[in-house]
């Protein structure tokens, strides 16, 4: 992939879960570092999270849980990208995500899981330098 | 040694005395461990009211903790209704005082375990209850009369408050023994804490049946805990927690007042829940200035004389969002810290968190731990003792007065912008906590307060506790079989009973228990008021 321009990225919130703090910070972050966002909103169904994804034509999909149904809702997410061919898609997540799922969730295509007291700086550098590695300037700004 | 320290005798004479006469304190003379003698209050002012005294700075109750301690009640829901029943029967045993259900998502919204919108959330954040039978399964061996039970539910409040009703019948427990607080704070669903399901209208009109129901059936029940602890957890200030719960309660009171109700009933139910953070004097001065300021809103606003409806009685708990995911044990000691400030504040009840609950829901044992560490400061720490022990400290009285001041300029923008129901559709009470939680968070990223031991090596420990994901196919089953066992033309009967009183503005509550008995489910019930009321949009 070699795109240029702004990164475009969808946050969503899977599942019933309302806590929204982090992903709004987060939006902004990427926002506010040039990037080109979208936030579903509360309680995104992963159908409509995927085919959100392939209409913005985004290259990064960020979901938040804070519930505990990371387990079912981030998977399916991952299985209907994998089903609509959208495997180019970078997956990242946060909240509260028991550290024995981490792995699992790696395997499945997530790249980052951001446990609370993440940065926002890191995942600005961690996007801009996967996306971007020729413009990224390592993680500054 | 005499003189100006000892308690006033104005207030002495006037409101300790007779309240103490018939409420004995704890014990008989409170001391140190030196064996000095403690005295109920000590003010250099002999005519500022005392605590028990309008406008209650110091306290709602004439001898406070001397009196009696602030009930212990931890927040406590997952799996199933017979998982949490043992939950709370081992609180219980461990000394705790009141019972308070965490719900699960599903519960919250208003969706059955088998609904397919429940997918994945059932039994993850709290307990699922969908009918009678759950309820009495929750609280099997647990009696109705005696222990007060406290929920966190908000959308579908009045469904649960049918519920409890329902058992308390089948129990046959009268209303008004029954004892507890239904949560019923939906306004700050919308702003902070996204479990609303309803739009703003209908879900106030069910906000004051709940009162209303309440003030008339089950005078003993708090039919609503009005909440700055999300508010909070979603990034706003201390003086934020406070104006925009308070302007909340204004909001509240009006729509009392609109349909009529008494308010000094409503006022002597209305009860609070606030937020406890790191920084001890901060908060202690916004709890005191809480008070105040809410006592000062029913007299001055709302013109209610009876000080008793007047008094700003809350629930604390400490704050989630200051715990930390590295070095996790150092939470016991930020709870310590929080709870402390809650106890020097006045709290009347108090949720301690458990030192793991970045990483996951709490485990037994930290649950404990939690407990424990209330015990502690209410039998150990002596704080206890002496009533508003930091009133008149110079920086704890201008803190007041600060907050104070503060939050009432807040509350003061919001009416001249037509109020709170117009700044919650808005936007402008989210954006502006949404810009605190930005700035406490650049604070923290650029390290101008970035919390101890979160840059140390090491990795985030795995999670102790973790739900079965078997059990949302246990609750499947268990509702299939609910189903076939009631009586179908009941069911019917009763939800199109419902809807023609969602239609009308009859008090929901009579009709809702109705529905309750006749084998109804939550869900069920919700769909129905649903389809008369509409379903709210999820800010994006």
């Amino acid at each position: 992939m070699d795109r240029s321009g702004p990164i475009r990225v969808l946050l969503a919130k899977p599942g019933l879960d309302g806590h929204d703090r982090g992903i709004r910070l987060v939006l902004r972050a990427l926002r506010d570092a040039g990037m080109e966002v979208i936030y579903t909103g509360l309680r995104a169904t992963p159908a409509h999270i995927v085919k959100a994804a392939i209409e913005e034509d985004v290259e990064a999909i960020g979901l938040s849980s804070l519930s505990g149904a990371h387990e079912t809702h981030f998977k399916e997410v991952s299985r209907l990208l994998e089903q609509e061919g959208a495997t180019d898609v970078v997956l990242f997540g946060g909240g509260i995500i028991p550290q024995q799922d981490v792995d699992q969730l790696r395997s499945i295509g997530f790249e980052w899981i951001y446990p609370p007291g993440t940065t926002l700086d890191k995942i600005v550098s961690d996007l801009t330098s996967t996306l971007r590695p020729t413009t990224s300037r390592n993680g500054d700004d | 040694m005499k003189g100006e320290d000892q308690p006033p005798s104005r207030w002495v004479q006037e409101c300790w005395e007779p309240f103490v006469s018939e409420h004995p304190e704890r014990m008989e003379g409170f001391q140190t461990s030196s064996g000095t003698p403690i005295d109920p209050l000590y003010c250099h002012d002999e005519e500022s009211p005392g605590p028990g005294e309008f406008p209650f700075t110091r306290g709602i109750h004439p001898s406070m903790y001397r009196g009696r301690l602030w009930t212990m009640r931890q927040y406590a829901g997952y799996s199933t209704p017979e998982e949490t029943n043992q939950r709370f029967r081992f609180l219980l045993e461990q000394g705790q005082t009141g019972l308070s259900v965490a719900f699960d998502l599903p519960t919250q919204i208003g969706f059955d375990s088998d609904d397919p919108e429940a997918f994945g959330e059932v039994g993850r954040v709290g307990v699922p209850i969908n009918t009678v039978d759950d309820l009495d399964q929750l609280l099997d061996g647990i009696p109705l009369e005696s222990i007060s039970i406290s929920m966190t539910i908000n959308s579908t409040a009045p469904l649960l408050l049918a519920l409890l009703l329902a058992l308390a019948k089948r129990r046959g427990v009268a209303a008004d023994q029954i004892r507890g607080t239904l949560q019923n704070d939906i306004l700050k669903e919308y702003i902070a804490r996204g479990t609303q399901r309803f739009p703003v209208e209908p879900s106030m009109r069910l906000v004051v049946d709940v009162i209303e129901h309440c003030t008339k059936e089950a005078p003993s029940f708090n039919p609503i805990s009005i909440s700055g602890y999300h508010i909070r957890e979603a990034g706003s200030t201390a003086i934020q927690e406070v104006a925009f719960t308070l302007a909340n309660g204004i909001a509240y009171l009006d729509a009392c007042r609109d349909r009529g109700l008494d308010l000094v009933s409503v006022g002597r139910r209305i009860s609070f829940f606030f937020n406890a953070h790191n920084q001890l004097f901060e908060e202690i001065a916004k709890f005191r200035a809480a008070r105040r300021m809410w006592a000062k809103i029913c007299r001055e606003r709302f013109h209610i004389e009876d000080d008793r409806a007047c008094q700003l009685r809350f629930h604390t708990q400490t704050g989630g969002s200051t715990l930390q995911a590295k070095e996790p044990s150092n939470n016991i000691v930020r709870v310590t810290i929080q709870a402390l400030s809650a106890i020097l504040g006045g709290t009347q009840s108090l949720h301690t968190n458990s030192w793991d609950e970045a990483l996951s829901l709490p485990g037994q044992e930290a649950a404990r731990l939690a407990l424990r560490t209330q015990q502690v400061l209410a039998r150990e720490s002596a704080v206890t003792d002496t009533i508003d022990p930091l009133g008149g400290a110079p920086f704890i009285e201008h803190l007041t007065d600060q907050i104070e001041d503060a939050a009432m300029t807040i509350i003061c923008e919001i009416d001249e912008r037509g109020g709170m129901l117009k700044s919650i559709d808005n936007g402008s009470i989210r954006r502006a906590i949404e810009q605190s939680s930005y700035e406490a968070q650049i604070a923290r990223d650029s390290g101008a307060a970035t919390p101890v031991g979160v840059e140390e090596e090491g990795e985030i420990p795995e999670a102790p506790f973790k739900v079965d994901p078997d059990i949302e196919q246990l609750r499947r089953q268990s509702l299939e079989k609910f189903r076939l066992q009631r009586d179908n033309s009941a069911v019917t009967a009763a939800l199109l009973q419902v809807e023609k009183t969602a239609t009308g503005s009859d008090n929901m509550i009579p009709v809702l228990i109705d529905a309750m008995e006749a084998g109804c489910t939550l869900g069920e019930v919700s769909r129905k008021l649903s389809t008369v009321f509409g379903e709210t949009q999820n800010h994006g």
